[in-house]
């Protein structure tokens, strides 16, 4: 049966090395796909809608293709179609400089004639609101409704209940490098692709299909790639137009989106908000959970989320719907449903557990199922200093109050079929190892050197790893669901240990010794059975002569495992006079099966953590019912955390098997809850609407001083 | 942006001339450009010509002497931050100009910038939005989205003026020098500011054709203690939610004279005279600082999202008090 081995046989597994583009990206050597210049390139725009709703009238480009350096303009809606939100497209340009791409947006003439809209999920339910879907009746998709148990019957024995509604606002994903790519047809039919994308094949399939192309006549390219969170699967409405133009042109064109763009166009968190009541026992089971939910994907639905969420509620019922409003589609957002849902449970689960004048974590203990959740958290609040939170919320003295909560999640990542990879020795003595996946900053470029590296005996430095080109024509499915991992390492793993045994075969002559009694040890083979006998890994490749050693792997299922468990204890401080939340600490216990790089596995933890304590306390996407505009398509006002908000992170790498989860997700689940928590443990009031800034907390201790 | 032709100045004289063929936006001057930039890249200004003033020689230095401090209107961001002078004599003003923005913004953003920046307001900050400021009919913010708008003397336009350093300034009774075409004046910070009662379309008494020179402010006295407190959501970069400019004359717990002047929270810096009165001549403890807090908000009027600011700047104020005896 396949394994990993013992921790104690691994050199590198398990170990923090750190990544190897880490210098490149450091020292802007890294090239991302906006880095990418051609030659005869051409820089392409976007028009887009500024308004929510309107009916297209009239469309003239002539003005926009007579402007000096202006080499194509292509249509993206027509007379007589509809734009449903800000930010839709309606033509694109492909100019000289993107200084003269710019200008020629201006000189499109675009006549609308203007639609009634609804922004918030407030007036889309509102009666009398404009209708702004031909599919539904309405603004409200169908609810769907489960029920499990006796729900009535559960109430009427519960100890305890709680009412109460939590809302989560749309998030936007903020990208750092946004959505976009640069084209070149390489002659008639063949397509070279730069994408900043989280699917190199994707796009290729996506691109041969739409311009009718053979696959293997598609290439794309993703060598670095600045943040997807899930948004980045598709060619999307600007890499078609790219490709357009530059067929138009014969000429290379780069189109990348602005950040304004980014925001209202390139996917988003759907919004939560949950009216829950939910009951428990005096001993503190949790027994009865009835929830009316919904949440807005925009003009999409699929604003779907969790509840109720990792604890186990017997009698339930729930009843969930979209609302649709004039805005941008939501896409997969980093564990799509779980933070919102997690941020509503927790809440929910401390609520309850005040109420039964019972500490919020024993609460936890009775109604978590999960026994690594229950290790969690004897860690977690070791950890943060569980005894030391306020056992009375808001009773700490003086104007900066510190308060402690915690937060749970889970997640699956156990991987995929349909990776292919090759690694190949070569009589130099060098190593490659090439797959269709693509490192979207998570590290798997550094994952799969170590993983070959481990099996060869060498150093990961040694190995030259390529992904991220689908040219190879060795496929891998996209990195979402925290998948990428759980893939791609089995396959690598047994194509390293296919091309060693193959190397043992050309050895083993040299060595006078069988097949099966050589081994790998650093930087060479030796016999088992006669550790004297050993050549060094350069002699032994040079056994090749003018041959390669070349071998593929396959997805062996022994060698990962999904479904994590995660738990998160936050520290907080709140300025009760300015209403400021300053995180202190989180501690993020995770459990991510084997960790192949520990390093960059921490380093997913903090990155989740990060984007956690945004949501929990500074992003919303801002839409005005005014004017129908978000109001805060920048990085001034749509707020993430910078450097004075990241607390000390403690991030625990919690072992549990030596099988490979993928980690991409989880992290970022159980921080809201968390934050919240404590933010309530700390000043006595309940926020229960994200994100939790100033005014919020000045209005709570306003209200409860009154 | 729009095409601009550019020029670089070479004397006041110039820059006034130049300035004075035409009204506001056809000819603008650019010195650090980390406001106008953002303006230009948004369509808020399109002028035909910018002056670039960073070829004028010799308005960045900062002079101290027993008399007070001049500061020219080139003089950087940082350099104010970072100047040791300042930062012992000066404090509230080295405490706000180190509170904007972020290192590299304050390494090229200017003092005459900083005073003269334009508003933040989302609705004025979009192109497509034709608000009262930019000649339009209404202020957007009063039916809409106002957390971030102004709880004092927003009528008609309820933006609130984003500038740090000016409520320092005014704090410390700075003048400021103007060049026109007609030659120089010299009028306080304080008169700099107007608020849009009096003009809707702009935050300050600046003619189309003058240019801020130089900034000079009077030296503290000896016991005198000053402080910038500045509430954000966000550390930065971020404007200010509602900040305070605490200036005290102390003869040990008591304070001889106050000045207390808000940014963040009015179109113009606020000066709580109310404050002042309320702080001027007393021991200084807490139930003082809260009542001077008070008395500085209870003419505030908030809008629909922003009854939080009432709140915050009362207890800015409350907190600045107390920090002249801690």
């Amino acid at each position: 049966m396949a394994s990993w081995g013992e921790a104690s046989q691994s050199r590198l597994i398990g170990k923090r090395i750190a990544r190897l583009s880490g210098k490149d990206k450091v020292t802007g050597k890294a090239k991302y796909t906006f880095d990418i210049n051609r030659p005869e390139m051409l820089y392409g725009r976007i028009l887009r809608s500024e308004v929510a709703h309107a009916n297209v009238t009239d469309l003239d480009l002539t003005r926009a293709e007579a402007l000096p350096g202006v080499k194509a303009v292509i249509p993206l809606t027509e007379v007589g179609r509809k734009l449903r939100y800000q930010g839709q497209e309606i033509a694109a340009v492909a100019a000289e400089t993107d200084d003269i791409a710019k200008d020629a947006l201006r000189l499109i003439y675009v006549e609308l004639e203007e639609l009634p809209f609804v922004v918030t999920e407030a007036d889309a339910m509102a009666e009398g609101a404009p209708q702004i879907r031909d599919d539904w009746k309405g603004n409200q998709s169908n609810p769907g409704i489960n029920e499990d148990g006796d729900v009535d019957a559960a109430f009427s024995e519960a100890a305890v209940t709680v009412e109460a509604t939590y809302h989560t606002p749309v998030q936007t994903h903020v990208c750092l490098e946004t959505h976009g790519h640069v084209v070149e047809w390489t002659d008639e039919n063949n397509l070279t692709v730069w994408a900043s994308t989280q699917a190199v094949f994707g796009v290729r399939n996506d691109l041969a299909r739409r311009f009718e192309l053979p696959a293997n006549q598609v290439r794309v390219i993703t060598e670095h790639m600045g943040g997807g969170f899930g948004s980045k699967f598709n060619a999307g409405v600007e890499g078609l137009a790219a490709v357009r133009l530059s067929r138009m042109t014969e000429r290379p064109v780069k189109l990348m989106l602005t950040r304004k763009a980014e925001h209202l166009v390139a996917g988003n968190r759907p919004s939560m908000t949950q009216h829950v009541k939910a009951g428990a026992t005096r001993d503190g089971r949790l027994i009865a959970y009835d929830m009316r939910g919904y949440g807005t994907g925009g003009i999409s639905s699929g604003a779907g989320f969790n509840a109720p969420y990792v604890y186990h509620v017997p009698n339930r019922r729930t009843e969930r719907f979209n609302v649709a409003v004039n805005a941008g589609n939501q896409r997969a957002m980093r564990a799509p449903g779980h933070p919102q849902g997690a941020f509503a449970m927790d809440s929910l689960m401390d609520e309850l557990a005040e109420k039964l004048g019972m500490n919020p974590l024993e609460f936890r203990r009775i109604n978590d199922s999960s026994e690594v959740r229950q290790a969690q958290y004897t860690l977690g609040a070791q950890e943060i200093g569980w005894h030391r939170r306020n056992n009375v919320p808001g009773s700490g003295t003086g104007v900066k109050k510190r308060g402690m909560g915690v937060g749970s999640g889970l997640w699956g990542g156990g991987g995929g079929r349909g990776t292919q990879a090759r690694v190949t020795i070569n009589a130099d003595g060098t190593v490659e190892a090439v797959t269709g996946t693509q490192d979207i900053g998570t590290g798997i470029r550094t994952v799969i050197a170590i993983i070959v590296a481990e099996e060869l005996g060498l150093a990961p430095t040694d190995i030259s790893v390529k992904v991220g080109d689908s040219g190879p024509g060795l496929p891998s499915g996209g990195s979402g669901g925290s998948q990428t991992t759980a893939s791609v390492a089995p396959v690598i793993k047994t194509a390293a240990a296919a091309a060693k045994q193959k190397l043992f075969e050309h050895v083993a002559p040299l060595l006078q010794a069988p097949v099966d009694d050589l081994r790998i040890g650093t930087g060479k083979i030796y016999v088992a059975s006669d550790r004297t006998k050993t050549v060094t890994w350069k002699q032994a490749t040079g056994q090749l002569g003018q041959e390669s050693i070349s071998e593929g792997g396959n997805w062996d299922q022994e060698l990962r495992q999904g479904g994590v468990a995660g738990t998160q204890f936050a520290e907080v401080e709140v300025d009760t006079q300015t209403g400021h939340v300053k995180v202190l600490k989180i501690v993020a216990v995770q459990d991510c099966g084997l960790a192949i790089n520990r390093l960059t596995t921490e380093s997913q933890i903090n990155g989740g953590v990060i984007m956690g304590l945004g949501q929990a306390l500074l992003e919303e996407r801002i839409m005005d019912p005014q004017t129908g505009r978000m109001l805060n398509a920048n990085l001034e006002d749509y707020k993430v955390p910078g450097t004075f908000e990241i607390p000390e992170i403690k991030s625990i790498v919690f072992d549990t098997h030596r099988k490979v989860t993928g980690v991409g997700e989880p992290p970022c689940i159980p921080t809201l809850g968390a934050i919240a928590n404590a933010v309530h443990n700390a000043i006595g009031v309940r926020i229960r609407e994200l994100p939790i800034t100033p005014d919020k907390i000045l209005t709570a201790l306003a209200e409860k001083k009154a | 942006m729009d095409k601009f032709s550019y020029v670089n100045a070479t004397s006041l004289k110039q820059v006034t001339s130049l300035l004075s063929d035409s009204g506001w936006g056809e000819v603008m001057m650019i010195a650090g450009g980390t406001d106008l930039l953002s303006e230009l890249k948004e369509y808020i200004e399109t002028p035909k010509t910018l002056i670039n003033l960073k070829t004028l020689p010799g308005m960045d230095s900062i002079t101290a002497d027993a008399s007070g401090l001049k500061i020219g209107a080139l003089a950087t961001v940082a350099d104010i931050a970072m100047h040791p002078t300042i930062q012992h004599h000066y404090t509230v003003l080295a405490q706000a100009a180190a509170s904007v923005a972020t290192p590299q913004i304050r390494n090229v953003g200017t003092l005459g910038g900083n005073l003269c920046q334009r508003p933040r307001c989302w609705y004025y900050r979009d192109e497509t939005v034709n608000c009262l400021k930019k000649g339009g009919d209404i202020c957007y913010a009063i039916d809409g989205l106002s957390k971030y708008h102004a709880i004092f003397g927003g009528d008609p336009v309820y933006i609130v003026h984003p500038s740090d350093i000016a409520p320092a300034l005014i704090a410390l009774n700075a003048s400021l020098r103007i060049a026109g075409p007609e030659g120089e004046k010299t009028l306080k910070v304080e008169e700099f500011f107007t608020l849009p009662a009096a003009n809707p379309f702009r935050e300050n008494v600046l003619e189309p054709n003058e240019i801020v020179v130089e900034v000079q402010v009077p030296q503290p006295k000896p016991d005198t203690k000053s402080f910038y407190l500045k509430a954000r959501e966000k550390g930065a970069p971020d404007f200010a939610l509602a900040s305070v400019a605490g200036v005290f004359e102390m003869m040990g717990k008591t304070c001889q004279a106050a000045n207390v002047v808000l940014g963040g929270v009015a179109p113009a810096p606020w000066r709580s005279a109310e404050a002042e009165t309320a702080l001027t001549g007393k021991m200084i403890n807490e139930a003082v600082s809260m009542n001077a807090g008070a008395e500085a908000v209870k003419d505030a009027e908030p809008m629909n999202d922003n009854a939080y600011k009432v709140t915050l700047a009362q207890n800015l104020i409350s907190r600045t008090a107390m920090m002249a005896v801690s």
